[in-house]
């Protein structure tokens, strides 16, 4: 059986055009250099990999609040440009990660959450309010704090009010960006339970990016690893997290500190040679910090292999190649 | 082992309008040479401060009071400002939370890393440099000299990180205290981080403070663990006590609302610490903890000490004998188990 997928990407690109020194011509910078993505409904895609390796450009791109420079992107099969920017605020809505400044300090908690409906001027005025303390109490906020301010809640009830104002509208697909790192962990839990439950409830689809891997493992359902600004590996969680197929998907999660005493700190073996975006280093990008490179790796990128269990770029794995 | 600092019943309390602010309430620990000891506990709970307090770095406002801190065998209390300035950045050094906030984006980072070694020892400037250089090696920073003459703003994150590092070791420090030295980074940068200070602390026989609300960390890194909850210590132990048998409930709590790589099933609910941490302003009688805590009963209101489950586990529960009989065996945080050394 194919469904259609409720979000689909192909191809997309992300050129910026940067400038190293002061003195020096802008160059390309490829943040996101070929990435295709797709959700079913009621699937959660976490995204994960290296700092500044194009995962916000994308949430970006798929919120419409950055163009493409090339590729597609469609919902419920239906491509971006003809959904039009308020039809996909109404789909498809951001969580973001700091819950202290993305918040106005001067409206009050009802008006934060109400906004988006006068916005876009959603059924009765005089349901608003209803509306409202519906998903206020759907995200575990009580009542009164409708005429409070940002600054009287704690910073867990402050993520509850972003996510409130997120789910107001009733989106069918939740861009999460690090939604939990600026957050104590015991506020995290309450966080990522109601994140589990809303997506329960209400049958949402979630891109999750986070570099807690730990939280990525409890919510995704399939999992995405970017480096350099392309996808290296995807799979569905369960398997991802028994088993890597991509080197660097291996170093990411030989690097997660589990809460084991006694074993002291693991070592990757990435290295320190980290690479510049600007000149990316040629043939599989990866290759200076992978302690499987082979020859072919220093001079030719690897093909892209899709089968049963998702996707990986990699020489180990294309049979028509030895490493 | 020797120890290199002990800290005897340490105290700050802030003036507000509201009232006085005891964010640190009495706290006793030691280090010793070649030790990591990790501090623990949520955001507010008073890590910054006691690590600013020994450093004598405090903000204006802020009293420090203590029966003693003694440090490398010197009565840190009776040393005045001019005393201070001959320890700090020199046998005593600090990592700061946050770490663009402490490099001076208008000076290179060769001059800031030699500034210390010239105002502390007496060494030359080729000796700076060459100590500047040797140490960024250390710390894994490749074409060393080549990066002295560049700015803080032209390196990345992870980079800056461990100029930080190498500025802190410039001196050969007895006591380095490292704040959420790897919070913002990601995962594969934060155990390369962390492995660099292991190395250095074996190499240089440091005593290690490493503050942290990462669990991962401190089960990783520590050798022993201290919990603050609202500017107390309300559990403390060498790290595999601590983590095969958390006892105090706010510790249990805490050990049960993280996701455990590899033990948490997509989809499961996580344990969570009702309720919020109580107003520090004002005297507290009895246990902070027990307006959130599910085996509150009388007995926690009145006066209560710290002490000893067994020799070296010390907690500060007036229940605790009883909370870990009802936890032990379905213990909360089965899901966390001491590993055997790798
Ligand atoms: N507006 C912009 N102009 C120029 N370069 C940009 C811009 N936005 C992002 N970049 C660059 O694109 C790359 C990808 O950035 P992005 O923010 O998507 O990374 P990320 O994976 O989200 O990283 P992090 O985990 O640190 O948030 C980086 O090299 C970044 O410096
Ligand atoms: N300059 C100050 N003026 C007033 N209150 C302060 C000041 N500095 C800290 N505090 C308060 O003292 C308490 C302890 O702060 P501290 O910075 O030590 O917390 P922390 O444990 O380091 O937290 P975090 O994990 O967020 O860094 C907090 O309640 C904080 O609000
Ligand atoms: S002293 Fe009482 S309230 Fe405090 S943690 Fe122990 S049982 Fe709970
Ligand atoms: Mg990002
Ligand atoms: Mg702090």
């Amino acid at each position: 059986m194919t469904t259609t997928p409720i979000l689909e990407a192909r191809d997309l690109f992300c050129t910026f055009q940067v400038r190293q020194g002061m003195f020096q011509p802008k160059r390309p910078l490829h943040a996101v250099n070929g990435v295709s993505l797709s959700i079913e409904k009621g699937g959660v895609l976490g995204l994960v990999g290296e700092s500044g390796c194009g995962k916000s450009t994308v949430a970006r791109m798929l919120l419409g609040l950055q163009e493409p420079t090339s590729g597609t992107l469609a919902i419920d099969g239906q491509p971006l440009e003809e959904i039009g920017r308020k039809q996909l605020a109404k789909r498809v809505q951001p969580i973001f990660q700091d819950p202290y400044s993305s918040l106005n300090p001067r409206k009050t908690i009802g008006n934060i959450i109400t906004l988006p409906l006068y916005i876009h001027s959603i059924g009765d005025k005089a349901d608003w309010r209803r509306k409202v303390e519906d998903i206020m109490d759907l995200c575990g906020l009580p009542k009164r704090a409708y005429d409070m301010y940002p600054s009287q809640l704690s910073g867990g009830q402050r993520q509850r009010v972003a996510i409130a104002r997120a789910l107001v509208m009733r989106p069918e697909i939740v861009i999460c960006d690090e939604p939990t790192s600026a957050l104590d962990v015991s506020v995290q839990a309450q966080i990522l339970n109601l994140l589990l439950d809303l997506q329960k409830e209400l049958g949402l689809t979630y891109v999750l990016i986070s570099h807690n891997l730990a939280v990525v493992e409890l919510i995704a359902t399939k999992v995405a690893v970017m480096y350099l600004g392309r996808i290296v590996e995807e799979a569905e969680g369960q398997a991802f997290f028994a088993k890597q197929r991509h080197p660097y998907s291996e170093a990411l999660l030989a690097s997660v500190l589990t809460p084991q005493a006694g074993l002291g700190v693991p070592d990757a073996q990435l290295g320190t040679t980290f690479p510049n975006p600007i000149d990316p280093p040629p043939g599989c990008v990866f290759h200076p910090r992978c302690v499987h490179a082979g020859a072919v790796c220093k001079t030719t990128a690897p093909k892209t292999i899709r089968d049963g269990r998702g996707l990986v770029e990699c020489h180990l794995y294309d049979d028509a190649v030895t490493v | 082992m020797t120890t290199t600092l002990s800290v005897e019943n340490l105290r700050v309390s802030i003036p507000l309008s509201a009232g006085v602010l005891h964010a640190v309430r009495g706290i006793s620990f030691e280090v010793a040479r070649g030790e990591t000891l990790c501090l623990v506990g949520e955001s507010g709970c008073g890590k910054s401060l006691t690590s600013l307090a020994l450093m004598n770095l405090l903000p204006s406002r802020a009293k420090r009071e203590a029966d003693r801190i003694s440090f490398d065998g010197a009565d840190l209390l009776k040393l005045g400002e001019r005393g201070m300035a001959k320890v700090r950045g020199n046998t005593m050094a600090m990592i700061f939370q946050e770490p663009m906030t402490s490099l001076n984006p208008a000076y290179t980072i060769g001059n800031q890393l030699e500034e210390g070694i010239r105002l502390h020892k007496n060494v030359s400037a080729k000796e700076a440099r060459e100590r500047a250089i040797y140490l960024l090696e250390k710390v894994g920073i490749t074409a060393a000299a080549s990066r002295l003459g560049q700015y803080p703003h032209q390196l990345s994150g992870g980079l800056r990180q461990r100029v930080m590092i190498a500025m802190a070791l410039m001196c050969g420090p007895d006591l380095l205290i490292c704040d959420e030295p790897t919070t913002a980074l990601d995962v594969t940068i934060q155990a390369q981080i962390l492995h660099l200070i292991k190395d250095l602390q074996r190499e240089f026989d440091m005593a290690v403070i490493l503050i942290t609300h990462d669990l991962g960390v401190v089960a990783r890194v520590a050798d022993r663990v201290a919990v603050m909850y609202a500017g107390e210590i309300i559990e403390s132990g060498v790290v595999g006590e601590i983590f095969s048998r958390p006892t105090h409930p706010y510790t249990q709590g805490l050990m049960n609302c993280i996701p455990v790589p590899g033990k948490t099933r997509q989809g499961e609910r996580l344990g969570t610490i009702p309720g919020i941490v109580p107003s520090m302003i004002g005297e507290m009688t009895g246990c902070a903890f027990a307006n959130r805590c599910a085996y509150a009963q009388d007995i926690c209101l009145q006066p209560l000490t710290t002490h000893d489950i067994v020799p070296g586990h010390a907690v500060r529960c007036a229940r605790a004998e009883e909370v870990l009989a009802l936890t032990a065996g379905s213990n909360q945080a089965g899901t966390i188990q001491s590993g055997s050394p790798a």
